[in-house]
């Protein structure tokens, strides 16, 4: 129920901050969304998109976090391991 | 797709499940809270890449599974009206209500229509001048900014034949009411990132702190799953009760304040029962005063009336964390997703459901 789902902004429409609106592709099916709480996106942003409006903008950079996190872990398993030895 | 394939890498998903191996030491209970959260871990047998020690129970997170009786029975009551266009998304149709489910009104000729988005009740609304269009407002905070859009545009554009029927359910709320059942399990919780990314996660530090459990914001992708639970066993071996924020890619701390602006307009904090667990104080939304001309359950008198739920099915314990679904007897037997006794076998992200789906085999 609280699927939400990323998406790229192709276009957007409207001066009216409450209507405006982009079409907004999901990995090739487009759709009509509502752009009222993201303000600031641009077209080529990804937004994530619950029920016809989009809810947040992806931050690209946090993106890679889940890896970064990861490989950080990583070295430092590897720098304890390396202490005990 | 972008966004959601890179999260799916198995290789990666190993080696998280190695990196916990290292950091866990004692057995650990951690909640997910969201529905989606549970469907992804059981389709993708998250829970089986776990160390032992480590326990995953499915929360009371999906709002289709804790809408009331009594809100289904009224749901039913406002489809089968003649003047009634009875809009709603899809899971709500299967619910079973004390007799039937939305969709049998619908198979007797009621107007129900399956919508994407409250918007385009509003547009029907326009269309059907003549008609009372009903939307069932049925969400967590996730949803709440798109069904208090809806409402707005209505009173903005002057849309009179258009109200809704509240069912809006908080989260925090069931989390402390979680934490406080007597017998309960639950030393950390993964919020719902989705929730998050409107709400905000201030608002749960006052729960870590008072009751001493690490919180860690989660997305839906097996890797951010994985993450979110290193991330709680790490604070729970290291004894901190902290909240943290997994999912940063989409969630930020205050949330998304336009849409908290326009939640706080049109909804005001109410107390409400939820299916299987009762009534919890301050968990839910209803319309604030000035917008009370779009409350269906007034406008049609349907107000006030209560349902007690029925005994057999123990969808309550499992939205609580205390059992799993095929503890129950009438798991995969008399309740089965193409007859649903309870309300977490309906949805696709109830637990019953997803262990139906995605189990049965092992159970
Ligand atoms: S299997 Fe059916 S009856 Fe049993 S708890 Fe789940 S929904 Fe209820």
């Amino acid at each position: 129920m609280c699927l939400a789902v990323p998406g790229k902004i192709l276009s957007i429409e409207g001066s009216d901050p409450l209507f405006r609106s982009g079409r907004v592709s999901f990995g090739g099916i487009i759709k009509n969304i509502n752009l009222a709480y993201v303000p600031e996106a641009k077209v080529d942003d990804y937004v994530l998109v619950h029920v016809g409006f989009a809810i947040s903008i992806i931050d690209e950079a946090e993106a890679m976090q889940v890896f970064e996190y990861l490989r950080q872990m990583g070295e430092l398993a590897e720098l304890e391991e390396g202490g005990t030895q | 797709m972008k966004f959601i394939d890179e999260y799916r890498d198995e290789r990666t998903a190993q080696l998280y499940s190695r990196a916990l191996s290292r950091i866990v030491t004692r057995p650990w209970t951690i909640m997910e809270v969201c529905g989606g959260q549970t469907h992804s871990i059981v389709k993708f047998g998250i829970d089986e890449l776990l160390p032992s020690a480590v326990t995953l129970v499915h929360g009371p997170g999906c709002p289709v599974c804790v809408t009331p009786l009594e809100l289904i029975e009224k749901a039913i009551e406002l489809a089968s009206m003649q003047n009634v266009i009875f809009c709603s998304f899809g899971d709500m149709l299967r619910v079973p209500g004390e007799s039937k489910d939305l969709l049998s009104v619908k198979a007797a000729g009621g107007d129900v229509r399956i919508l994407y988005s409250p918007l385009d009740a509003l547009k029907i609304a326009t269309e059907n001048p003549e008609r009372e269009v009903v939307f069932f407002a049925v969400g967590f905070e996730t949803t709440a900014p798109a069904n208090a859009m809806a409402v707005y545009q209505a009173k903005r554009q002057g849309i009179r034949n258009f109200s809704i029927l509240v069912s809006h359910v908080l989260v925090p709320p069931a989390m402390e009411a979680i934490l406080s059942f007597p017998d309960t399990k639950v030393q950390g919780f993964l919020a719902a990132g989705h929730v998050c990314a409107v709400m905000g996660y201030v608002e749960y530090e006052p729960i870590a702190d008072k009751y001493k459990v690490p919180i860690v914001v989660t997305g839906f992708e097996p890797l951010d799953i994985l993450q979110g639970i290193y991330m709680c066993v790490r604070q729970l071996e290291e004894g901190r009760a902290k909240v943290e924020n997994q999912y940063s890619r989409s969630v930020r701390k205050e949330g998304n304040l336009p849409a908290r602006k326009i939640i706080s307009e049109i909804f005001r904090v109410v107390p409400r029962k939820w299916r299987g667990v009762g009534e919890i104080p301050q968990s839910g939304l209803g319309l604030q005063e000035a917008y009370a001309e779009f409350d269906a359950e007034l406008r049609f008198g349907v107000a006030g009336r209560t349902i007690d739920e029925p005994a057999e099915c123990i969808s309550g314990l499992i939205l609580q964390g205390l059992k799993k679904p095929h503890e129950c007897s009438a798991f995969g037997t008399r309740c089965t997703p193409e007859h649903p006794l309870g309300a977490t076998m309906v949805s696709s992200e109830g637990a019953c459901a997803a262990y139906y789906h995605y189990r049965r085999r092992n159970n």
